[in-house]
């Protein structure tokens, strides 16, 4: 009998904290029209001082074992995708495992900027058919805005806070049908964050971002990764219901939906009230889909997501 | 089969959504048919699918009219 990864239950947390492109206008050269045009984002969360990334996971992740209808105690593997950890360690999946009373279990961080989430599906995916783990949580979380430099506006208007979560079950119904994973390192100056640990901190600890060369290879990327998704999964456009992408930018989703040829009303976008939300943006827009009702049981979606590495892939699942 | 001039000015209309008779040789992508940054990487994309070659960034960059896209092509292929 084949095993499947179902996923039982999505939660999602935003920080209260609301900023608007009318705000950056104060202490940025830019303006609301400009930003709206280039990005489709009109607000972003931000998060409050002191609040935490693993703060944010914490109620992400009990908002999905809710919807999951499971306590803390059925849980039995933790995967978190974050690029900005409470700590360098412990990871911040053992911190929210402590925060959840968890005990033994296995808890990791996957670290792979914007394509996180789904890297870390990819990975409890594994776990899950293989017999390693029967439910497990998958946390995509971020507060990106601890490594923006709030003087660039190429970077400082983009970004928002997050998390987003998903519990998923082993089942002999689909379930997760395909699983793609990429990633290329020599294209690792077009997104980073050069300070770290390496050379003691001597670097800029704030992201930098070759704009427009990262929209050329998102866009590029997306159309392939889109049918290879469908293609390993002998499947065609025609039977995808939704499009659940990484929210980075309206522009690149549209063009993704183009060569999808999927009309806009079968993609979930977020990305004008969140920004984006780096590994938080898939789990988020899957959440809010399904809380509204968009996304129904039995129905095919495609998440994808291209980040800073440069990362890439696509999960696509019947609900 | 169409000239490459006919070729760049239609995928100049369809990407830009400028109108024919807009698309003139001289004619700036940013300052005559109303594209931003992103437009004209999204323009240059699409010239390297149509025409099936690769234009590298310090070339794209000095894409910046009708002509001179057309001027690249013809000087890029066969």
């Amino acid at each position: 009998m084949t095993v499947y990864s179902r996923i039982l239950g999505t939660g999602g947390c935003l920080p209260e904290r609301v900023v608007t492109n009318f705000d950056l206008e104060k202490t940025l050269d830019t303006s609301n029209d400009w930003i709206v045009e280039r990005t489709g984002i009109h607000t972003r969360r931000v998060a409050a001082e002191g609040e935490t990334c693993c703060d944010l996971a914490e109620q992400a992740a009990r908002r999905a074992m809710a919807a999951a209808g499971l306590g803390p105690e059925a849980i039995d593997l933790i995967v978190v995708a974050t690029t900005t950890p409470d700590q360098i360690f412990p990871s911040t999946a053992c911190l929210l495992q402590q925060r959840l009373g968890i005990h033994g279990c296995p808890a990791f961080d996957v670290q792979a900027v914007c394509t996180g989430f789904i890297y870390a599906l990819t990975v409890a995916d594994k776990f899950v058919r293989t017999g390693s783990a029967r439910r497990a949580l998958v946390v995509g979380a971020d507060t990106t805005s601890r490594i923006l430099n709030w003087e660039d506006r190429g970077t400082a208007i983009l970004f928002g806070d997050g998390a987003g979560a998903v519990v998923i079950e082993a089942s002999s119904d689909p379930g997760i049908l395909s699983t793609k994973l990429h990633a290329d390192g020599a294209y690792k100056d077009l997104l980073q964050v050069p300070g770290g640990i390496g050379n003691g901190g001597a670097g800029a600890p704030y992201m930098e971002m070759r704009g427009n060369e990262v929209f050329r290879m998102a866009v590029t990327i997306l159309g392939r990764i889109v049918d290879e998704a469908l293609e390993a999964a002998s499947m065609t456009r025609a039977d995808l219901d939704w499009l659940v992408p990484h929210q980075a930018n309206i522009r690149i989703i549209q063009a993704t939906a183009r060569k999808l040829d999927l009309p806009m009303e079968r993609v979930v976008v977020t990305v004008g009230q969140h920004g984006n939300t780096s590994a938080a943006s898939v789990p988020l827009a899957l959440d809010v889909a399904v809380r509204d009702g968009r996304i129904q049981r039995g129905q095919t979606l495609l998440m994808e997501a291209f980040g800073g590495g440069l990362t890439w892939g696509s999960i696509l699942l019947r609900y | 089969m169409s000239s490459v001039e006919e070729r760049v000015r239609k995928i100049v209309v369809e990407q830009l959504g400028a109108k024919e008779e807009d698309v003139t040789p001289e004619a700036s992508f940013v300052d005559d048919l109303g594209a931003d940054s992103l437009d004209t990487v999204e323009l240059v994309m699409a010239l390297e699918e149509e025409f099936e070659t690769e234009i590298p960034d310090e070339d794209a960059e000095k894409i910046t009219t009708v002509q001179q896209a057309i001027d690249y092509v013809n000087a890029h292929l066969g």
